[in-house]
């Protein structure tokens, strides 16, 4: 297969992911964006794990490590989310500038 | 045909030994499938106005991600996100979803003002990673016949002879993560008077 399939699928996922980032007002929803754009990344480290058929295999165990890694991210996200739900009783992040400069 | 046209474009440097692009294999195929599949999901993930249904695409793009994995041989990592990423993660965004109260029924509210910036600055995003990929990596060709890349012996192997270190700092870090948000969502931790 040419290495051009996986990494050109894995910028679409990227921008995909970029895109939900910056567009998104829900907070879960963003974190899912930033999911997405995680996975994009995952791709493109197995994909160049398996072109450059490394010994040590480390892509395909930062790979690993990445995807854990997210799983305590949404963790701790969420935690946070619902902290600032309780507290404002809001999850949008347009109602969050507080600490913005004043409009 | 297609091999000279392309024999013809390329430059003098580039590696020869790489086959045509129009002599698809049935590798390509299957990847090609996959992928539209996951691109498509993910697109519906984060144009979709009802935030439960976008939490579902988001199952099938990653869904779909573990197929690609399939198929470029990483069978180890395509399981352990099926586990992870759809079992738990998901599982955990819905949850966040539900109990934050986020209506179930669709929202035309669901996007900042910042939605035409973001599409401009994604597809500028996608261009220029394109541009450079294409440019980097046309020949650049991944023999799959190798086969046990990926499997669980090798992969576990790896994980427990090399990288060890880093595996034993990731669990500490899992466990200030578990901890940090226990820490966060008790009531009766923190400061007193707060709420």
């Amino acid at each position: 297969m040419h290495l051009l399939y996986p990494l050109l699928v894995s910028a679409g996922l990227f921008a995909i992911g970029l895109y939900g980032l910056l567009a998104r007002r829900n907070l879960v929803l963003v974190l899912m964006s930033v999911e997405l754009m995680l996975g994009a990344v995952s791709l493109n480290l197995v994909a160049f794990d398996v072109w450059l058929a490394d010994v040590l295999r480390s892509g395909q165990v930062l790979t690993l490590m990445v995807i854990a890694i997210a799983a305590a991210e949404v963790g701790l996200g969420l935690a946070i989310v619902l902290q600032l739900f309780g507290q404002r009783a809001t999850s949008a992040i347009d109602d969050l500038d507080t600490l913005s400069e004043p409009r | 045909m297609g091999s000279t046209l392309i024999a013809e474009v390329a430059p003098s440097g580039g590696p020869a030994d790489a086959p045509s692009y129009l002599d698809v294999t049935g590798n390509e195929v299957v990847f090609v499938l996959i992928a539209v599949i996951t691109l498509g999901a993910a697109l519906l993930c984060v144009t979709s106005s009802n935030v439960v249904r976008a939490a579902l695409w988001l199952v099938v793009s990653l869904g779909g991600l573990a197929g690609l994995y399939l198929v470029l041989t990483a069978e180890l990592v395509a399981i352990v996100q099926i586990l992870i990423y759809v079992g738990a993660v998901v599982v955990l965004l819905l949850f966040g979803l539900m109990v934050t109260k986020a209506p179930i029924g669709a929202q035309p509210a669901l996007n900042t003002r910042n939605r035409p910036v973001a599409i401009v600055v994604a597809i500028a995003t996608f261009g220029l990673l394109v541009a450079a990929l294409v440019d980097a990596f046309r020949f650049a060709y991944v023999d799959l016949d190798v086969g046990g890349q990926g499997s669980a012996e090798t992969i576990g192997g790896a994980l427990f002879g090399s990288w060890v270190l880093a595996f034993e700092v990731l669990s500490v870090l899992l466990l200030a993560a578990l901890i940090g948000a226990i820490a966060l969502t008790r009531r009766d931790v923190g400061a007193k008077g707060h709420r």
